[in-house]
């Protein structure tokens, strides 16, 4: 009741120190308010200044949002959402260098080296830095040649160039001569049949060329030569009608109205021949300008000195040879049909001179009947007849004596004109001569030329042939060679084989011989192997049986010890447990745990041995009474007058005598009466331990009484438990869960 | 045995305080006799003093496991269960 009371006094001194705080506290509330307005705006300023670094650093934003829990909330309310990592430099350096790689481009346009387009990209940075700065119509051919060069150098086949670049691969040329110097050895196949298939490519398109130029310059001189010819002939037939017109205008007794018509067909006939042989002459120049064009494209092409061509420069030589002659022949013919126009027209001018010589002698001799009007009639007076006839007897004297000394000149002028014919047949002569020579000289050579190619052709063939036969005769010789090597070596074979043979049979005869010593091996290891495991068993089971003696052994010692420990009486030990954890320790030397155990028991027990439990009741009942009379006390209260106090206390206060513990013990619960209940009645029910445990609750005085007691449980309880554990460990050995010397 | 250390602790205090109060009381007599002219005053003056001193004495030894000396170390947990109490 004391107890009680206490309580409630104890209660209302806590009421009654709140409420006086309370008053306390409203009293200063005044500076109090002031307190809490200086607490707000520190709070405020603190989230303000984070709020602003926030915005200003955006780590620390992130930092603050990862750790405080709604801080990115209310940071997102504040500054707007999380800026994105804009500001973050690029690390890693893009090296955009497609539009800027030449290679790349000319790759892209060339379209057979697309396919190697990554290869050509990496491999050859190098010399692209160093081609950058060209220009890129440039650049294209570069690249070409560089892609035609990498392709080369990267597969060990050597690359053909396209079609496309063959002029690429005539630089191709040139820049792998610059090369050359570099890596001689493995470039040079490479560029000699490049080169070699370039020289040919260029060669071919030469001869192309040339046989085209030929034949078109032919072609034109050819046209040429034909518009000549057929000018001149159409000169050649102007002239001859022109001259028959001339004989027919002089030598034709036709009536005087009919002359004036000749006359006219005369002139246009004349019109006609010098139109006629204008436009021949023009043909002419025309014709001589193409034979010589045609002749120095022959120089030309004879002065590339290609063997294939010959055929074609000597069959182009041929017609214009053949052209050449033509246009002399119809030159010369033109020249005799002149010749003789001149001559005719000569005569006729002759003719007509004589004619007005004779009209003027009788013009000058009756010039009245010339000019008189009376002529007309016709008649003529016989003066005039007489005079007519006189002047005419004079003139025949005259022309007589003319024609005498004419006769006389004749001889004269027939040996000139003779002389002069001479002259000039000798002169047409030796022209038509040299132009035979040389027409004569010009089939000669070309015949010479002609049999040089045949001969040529024969030599040709006849090497090959030659060649040929030497060559059947290399393979034949090869042949018998290869047929004797092949003799030597099936007799070797044979040898070997016949050798392997014997060997065969020698190694299948050990194999048998070691198939029966493997068997009998093995016979014999298996015997051996189950002799040795019939020892086994048989050690096992001595080891088993041994694990079992020593088992019984280490059961025997346990039990004598826990029978020890039953051996306490009222109020006395135990026996000294010594000896029989000798025996413990004896029987399981091996095995280290049942030996830590052994060791584990404390000394006193061992020495003295240990109460047993219901002695510990007993004096527990006893102690009862004297902790109750010392619960007041404790380093602080422990006067006379709280002596008296506690002893009233205990006469006062009525507890039960045995309560059952909660599970958990609160702070009421360490009142000493209370722990004395629970321990009580956790004795009467056989738990040492917890007794103890609420035993060492005591404080104090009542600490200090029950020290002895506590001690003694204490030691119980350590004996016992390693029994316990020493029992189980055997309980576990015999059911074979382990082994003993473990 | 710890829980007997009291039982002795009281008699020793009552073998004291007995002897103390008897010789107090005896001297008080004597005195009272002698000296004061059989005042009663020395004989309580005696038998108080005796019995005080006594008293004291069995203060004294019932706490004297709790009294520190100069030089003791004291443990923390001696603080805790103050606490508690």
């Amino acid at each position: 009741m004391l107890r009680a009371c206490l309580r409630g006094a104890n209660a209302t001194a806590r009421v009654r120190l709140l409420i006086t705080f309370l008053l306390q506290w409203a009293t200063i509330s005044i500076g109090a308010s002031k307190v809490v307005a200086a607490g707000l705006l520190t709070v405020s300023g603190g989230i303000g200044g984070t709020i602003l670094y926030a915005k200003w650093d955006h780590k620390f934003r992130a930092a603050v949002e990862k750790n405080v829990p709604y801080s990115d909330w209310l940071l997102g309310l504040a500054l707007g959402p999380a800026p994105q990592d804009t500001g973050v430099p690029v690390k890693k350096r893009v090296r955009n260098e497609k539009q800027n790689n030449p290679l790349f481009t000319a790759l892209s346009l060339t379209d057979p080296h697309y396919s190697y387009k990554k290869n050509v990209k990496e491999a050859p940075e190098s010399p692209d830095k160093d081609s950058r700065p060209v220009a890129t119509a440039q650049s294209i051919e570069e690249a070409s040649k560089e892609a035609t060069h990498i392709i080369s150098a990267i597969s060990e086949v050597p690359s053909v160039p396209a079609p496309c670049d063959t002029e690429a691969a005539a630089e191709c040329k040139d820049c792998h001569e610059h090369k050359e110097a570099t890596e001689p050895l493995k470039e040079r196949p490479v560029e000699e049949v490049a080169a070699r298939l370039a020289q040919q490519d260029k060669e071919e398109q030469d001869i192309v060329a040339l046989s085209t130029s030929l034949e078109d310059s032919l072609a034109s001189s050819a046209q040429a030569t034909l518009q000549a010819i057929g000018a001149q002939e159409a000169a050649l037939q102007a002239i001859t009608h022109h001259i028959n017109k001339l004989k027919e205008a002089m030598e034709s007794e036709v009536p005087p109205e009919e002359k004036s018509d000749q006359w006219k067909e005369l002139e246009a006939a004349l019109a006609d021949r010098t139109c006629a042989l204008n436009d021949a002459r023009a043909a002419l120049s025309k014709a001589n300008e193409a034979l010589d064009s045609l002749r120095s494209v022959i120089d030309k092409s004879k002065g590339l000195k290609m063997s294939t061509v010959r055929p074609l420069v000597l069959a182009a030589e041929e017609n214009l040879h053949n052209m050449v002659v033509d246009l002399d022949k119809v030159l010369m013919k033109v020249q005799s049909a002149e010749s003789e126009a001149k001559i005719v027209s000569q005569y006729s001018e002759l003719v007509n001179e004589a004619k007005q010589q004779f009209q003027r002698e009788v013009s000058s001799l009756t010039p009245e009947i010339q000019a008189n009007w009376k002529g007309l009639t016709g008649k003529l007076s016989t003066d005039d007849l007489n005079s007519l006839i006189a002047h005419a007897h004079r003139r025949i004297d005259q022309l007589n004596r003319e024609l005498a000394e004419q006769k006389v000149r004749e001889q004269i002028h027939i040996d000139a004109a003779l002389e002069q014919q001479k002259l000039e047949d000798k002169k047409a002569l030796e022209k038509s001569v040299s132009t035979a020579l040389q027409h004569v000289r010009e089939e000669a050579r070309l015949e010479q030329e002609k049999k040089l190619a045949e001969l040529r052709e024969v030599m040709e063939a006849e090497m090959r042939t030659q060649l040929r036969r030497q060559a059947a005769a290399h393979t034949d010789h090869v042949q018998d060679v290869l047929k004797v090597q092949g003799q030597e070596l099936r007799a070797e074979a044979e040898q070997v084989i016949s050798l392997s043979k014997m060997l065969e049979q020698e190694t299948r005869y050990r194999q048998l011989t070691q198939e029966q010593l493997d068997n009998f091996t093995l016979d014999m290891n298996t015997a051996y192997a189950r002799l040795k495991g019939v020892e086994e068993a048989i050690d096992s089971h001595v080891v088993a049986e041994e694990e079992a003696r020593k088992a019984h052994q280490l059961w025997l010692s346990v039990e004598a010890l826990s029978y020890s420990l039953k051996t306490a009486e009222a109020d006395i030990p135990t026996v000294p447990l010594e000896s029989a954890a000798q025996a413990v320790r004896d029987s399981c030397q091996d095995n280290d745990f049942a030996a830590a155990l052994a060791s584990a028991l404390p000394e006193t027990s061992l020495q003295r041995g240990v109460y047993s439990e219901a002695s510990l009741r007993a004096r527990f009942n006893s102690l009862r009474s004297v902790v109750r009379r010392v619960a007041l006390i404790d380093e602080s209260h422990n006067s006379l007058y709280q002596y008296f106090l506690s002893y009233l206390q205990a006469a006062l206060l009525f507890e039960k005598n045995q309560e059952a513990p909660p599970i958990q013990l609160s702070t009421e619960d360490l009142d000493p009466f209370k722990l004395l209940s629970y321990a009580s009645y956790c004795l009467e029910h056989g738990d040492l331990e917890l007794a103890a445990k609420l035993v060492n609750q005591l404080r104090g005085e009542a600490r200090r009484v029950v020290e002895d007691w506590l001690t003694e449980a204490r030691l119980t309880l350590e004996t016992r438990q390693v029994v316990n554990l020493l029992t189980k460990k055997w309980l576990y050995i015999l059911c074979g869960f382990q082994e003993l010397s473990s | 045995m710890s829980e007997k250390e009291l039982g002795k602790k009281w008699d020793r205090c009552l073998a004291d305080g007995a002897i103390k109060l008897g010789t107090g009381l005896g001297l008080g007599i004597v005195f009272s006799v002698l000296f004061f002219k059989r005042h009663t005053w020395p004989i309580s003056l005696g038998s108080g003093a005796g019995l005080g001193m006594a008293y004291a004495n069995c203060q004294n030894d019932l706490r004297s496991h709790y009294i520190l000396h100069r030089g003791d170390k004291v443990g923390l947990c001696m603080e805790k269960m103050n606490k508690m109490l």
